[in-house]
């Protein structure tokens, strides 16, 4: 129990500096890191279907379309 | 002024959210469907894993409707990209050599692809005995080509035999939910024999459709990193 409200305690500072970060690519990397402790939460609470979707579509595939579309267009936040 | 105005709605939100949850009871089996479906889900469907029994048995006119969105989506972000790979075709055909990978990550991905791939199918074809099934299974396999498609930027799957593969796996989905139609009278109803429960071929028409979905899922998403990639700026 104490582990997991460690885990939702870095969740939700991470999801803040995704919010606050201006270069994307940090942000991009820190939501992805969001979506594993989402997906390792999700194993806890005896979801492992829903864990194992997360961890492959959230912390996986969405970062890297993000990252080539940022690549592709611009880095910095203005 | 805004700000102010925000913060109170975002207050009235959260005085909203908390009034509602504090009425339903945490962690209590009150929901009726839910213990009907650990109760008669393996008798009924034959598959070990209840998520499957319900997202393929009980709800899988729900699970055709979210294959078709994913497949609009991709067509969608298909047909934005598209002008702009013809243009780019001839264009890049001579420039840099030197932005291969590294040898690391080329020797690694070499490895490593065809693991990925077998576990991916692995997850699907597993899917109403173990954890996962189509959609886990289909971005495994997605993850698999992508670390590809970093390793090798230059070539790219056939697109004409993966998008032959998934229309073949869509059509799958629809032509067992339309034979359920004709042997037992509902779109989706299982008209196979459920067999042993536990063992690989149970579970009746839930194994074949979790491959198609596999595969189409699977090949829809490398087909959009393949878009993503293949356009230059």
């Amino acid at each position: 129990m104490i582990f997991q409200l460690i885990l939702i305690f870095i969740m939700i500072i991470l999801a803040v500096a995704a919010v606050i970060f201006k270069d994307l690519i940090n942000a991009v990397v820190v939501s992805a890191a969001v979506s594993l402790i989402t997906s390792i939460l999700f194993y806890f609470l005896q979801a492992p279907d829903v864990a194992m979707a997360e961890a492959a579509i959230g912390a996986g595939l969405t970062t890297a379309i993000f990252i080539i579309a940022i690549k592709k267009t611009e880095r910095y936040e203005k | 002024m805004r700000r102010i105005i925000s913060l109170i709605i975002l207050a009235i939100i959260a005085v909203g959210f908390i009034l509602t949850f504090s009425q339903i009871p945490f962690g209590k089996d009150k929901i009726d469907v839910a213990n009907y479906y650990i109760k008669k889900g393996i008798e009924e469907t034959g598959a070990v894993n209840i998520v499957t029994s319900v997202v393929l048995n009980y709800r899988g006119f729900d699970t055709l409707g979210e294959v078709t969105v994913l497949f609009i989506a991709a067509l969608g972000l298909g047909a934005v990209l598209f002008v702009e790979r013809k243009v780019q075709k001839n264009a890049s055909n001579s420039e840099d050599e030197s932005k291969r990978a590294s040898l690391i990550l080329r020797t690694g991905s070499n490895l490593l692809f065809p693991l990925i791939l077998l576990f991916g199918a692995y997850v699907f074809v597993h899917g109403h005995l173990t954890p996962g099934g189509g959609f886990q299974g289909g971005a495994i396999i997605a993850s698999g080509f992508l670390l590809m498609y970093l390793a090798f930027p230059k070539q790219s799957i056939d697109k004409k035999s993966s998008s032959v593969v998934e229309s073949l796996s869509g059509l799958v989905f629809v032509g067992i939910g339309l034979l359920g139609l004709i042997f037992s009278g509902y779109f989706l109803t299982n008209f196979l024999p459920k067999g042993i429960p536990n063992t690989l071929f149970s579970a009746g028409i839930i194994p074949i459709i979790y491959v198609a979905v596999g595969l189409k899922v699977g090949f829809e998403l490398t087909g959009i990193i393949d878009d993503l990639m293949g356009r230059s700026r």
